[in-house]
């Protein structure tokens, strides 16, 4: 009994130190951001592998959400005599919930994932210790712009997700199911609002940007410098990013959208 | 480059204490380590001579004890003094630790473009000239992973002489090489050493080579330092624990068996899970 109250002590002991060196690191990150700005050609870089290169995924998940949304949305609504409303509903569905968290998700399993293996195979390999030795600060030169470039790359890719996965439903209910185009964008126009909706699904994308890319290079930098370490990090970001991202967006959506 | 009076030790290590969990890595050690000198720190894997380094070079803080670096002392210094001092230090991993997604000339170059403001015509110079000074000048073009153990070493070693350091630091610079990369690397490090005016330290167990090249050999087992003093005094040391690492011999005060109880009632205890 004893014993396993000390393993549920030390296990909490680590979880917590974990945790608060998490957050120094995020200190350091956000300390970091003028020598980013400065140094801005690092920043470029990243924000073409983390961003342009999660363009593709993010392009094809978009369209087909929302052409599922398209094709669900008028199974239900043409029971109410509603399927002109499909827009709306395609358009509130995406930029309030779906563009933000099916971004978010994709981006730690595609550019998250990757952050992770590659700032943990560049511990494994000792060239972030070369590189103190070589008295350039790995956070600022190796990690800062990476953590930047997720920052800023997640709510351009939101909105790209949600502007494909508009034209997506566009495709399935005006192309495919006859629903009248000028009562499928004038619903949207009308019933989407700038700040409500879309300020706050900007928000969302922002704060999922910074809590992806915070636990992507954290868990990089903090990996056992093992193939093993890289490979439990690596798990470790995709899992935590998605449960993060869930958690949160359920608490956003009830500070933003509750009565 | 340096700050101290060329008689005194570069490195002064005094009732150096570190403990890794309840493991003791170092005891109470002290060392000195002269300027100009090339100092090979040897003993059993595991031992920790890399950790040693770390020490030295400020990645790691000691339990106690003190480690002045030219004068420095480096278990107090600031961060910002560490990284200053750090600039007139190189240090050559043991994987040679090149940046993976640059090119050999870019590696080179990556300490000369952190911290000095030269021209790009100037940098090329430098950059050529180490490259040269290790034999590798036509790799300029070559990614890490286009390069040999031995070439990637070599590399590596172009880029710790890139800001003309005081000292070099090598990290078990022979393990895994064939007999002329090893020959290149123990000749580079002299010549090294004696033409740039360096100090080293070589953090070795390959004892023919480590000797070889050394003027002065600190051994180091189970957290105490066994033994030190010129390749010949050592050669010629008494302790049979000298004399088992110096010849590797298999047994000795080092002993072939790890502790275990009765062979015979081993056997005949039979399996565990019998029981």
């Amino acid at each position: 009994m004893l014993s396993k109250v000390q393993q549920l002590g030390r296990s909490t002991i680590s979880v917590l130190e974990r945790l608060g060196r998490g957050f120094l690191f995020f200190i350091q990150l956000i300390a970091a951001l003028p020598n980013v700005v400065t140094r801005a050609p690092l920043l470029v870089q990243q924000l073409y592998s983390i961003g342009v290169l999660s363009f593709l995924i993010i392009f094809v998940s978009g369209l087909f959400v929302g052409m599922v949304l398209g094709l669900q949305g008028y199974y239900t609504l043409i029971d109410f005599g509603a399927e002109e409303s499909l827009g709306v509903m395609v358009s509130l569905s995406l930029v309030r919930e779906l563009g933000p968290v099916v971004t978010a998700l994709l981006f730690a399993g595609r550019a998250g994932s990757a952050l992770t293996a590659e700032i943990g195979l560049m511990k494994a390999t000792e060239q972030l210790s070369g590189m103190e030795m070589m008295a350039v600060d790995p956070i600022k030169r190796i990690v800062a712009p990476r953590f930047w470039a997720g920052v800023i790359s997640m709510p351009l890719l939101a909105a790209i997700f949600s502007a494909i996965g508009v034209v997506g439903g566009y495709i399935v209910g005006v192309g495919l199911l006859g629903i009248d185009a000028g009562a499928f964008w004038s619903q949207m126009q009308s019933k989407v609002d700038l700040t409500e909706d879309i300020l706050n699904g900007v928000i969302k994308s922002i704060v999922f940007g910074v809590v992806v890319s915070w636990i992507a290079v954290y868990e990089g930098y903090d990996a056992i410098p093992t193939s093993e370490g890289v490979s439990r990090a690596t798990t470790r970001t995709v899992v935590h990013s998605a449960l993060a991202v869930l958690a949160l967006d359920f608490m956003l959506t009830a500070l933003m959208f509750g009565e | 480059m340096s700050k101290q009076n060329s008689t005194t030790p570069l490195i002064e290590i005094r009732g150096l204490t570190f403990s890794r969990g309840e493991r003791v890595i170092f005891d109470d050690i002290d060392m000195d380590i002269a300027r100009g000198e090339v100092t090979t720190i040897m003993g059993p894997s595991g031992t920790g001579k890399t950790t040693l380094l770390r020490l030295i070079g400020g990645q790691l803080r000691p339990d106690s004890g003190s480690i002045r670096v030219d004068g420095e002392e480096v278990t107090t210094l600031s961060r910002r003094a560490l990284y200053q001092l750090r600039k007139r230090m190189g240090m050559l991993f043991q994987s040679g630790a090149l940046l993976t997604d640059m090119t050999v000339y870019e590696n080179v170059a990556f300490p000369l473009r952190e911290h000095t403001k030269l021209s790009p015509s100037m940098i090329r110079n430098l950059v050529l000239m180490k490259l040269e000074a290790v034999g590798l000048r036509g790799a300029r073009e070559l990614m890490p992973s286009e390069l040999s153990g031995g070439m990637a070493r070599r590399v590596a070693m172009a880029r710790a002489i890139a800001l003309d350091p005081m000292m070099i630091m090598y990290d078990e610079p022979f393990t895994g090489q064939d007999p002329i990369s090893m020959g290149v690397l123990v000749s580079l490090i002299r010549k090294l050493n004696s033409a740039l005016g360096l100090s080293s330290i070589v953090v070795s167990h390959d004892v023919a080579e480590a000797t070889e090249i050394a003027d002065h050999v600190y051994l180091i087992s189970n957290g105490k330092v066994v033994e030190h003093g010129t390749p010949e005094q050592l050669n010629n040391s008494t302790s049979p624990w000298v004399k088992q690492f110096l010849k590797g011999e298999p047994d000795g005060p080092v002993p072939f068996h790890f502790e275990a109880g009765d062979y015979l009632d081993d056997l005949l205890e039979g399996p565990a899970d019998a029981k």
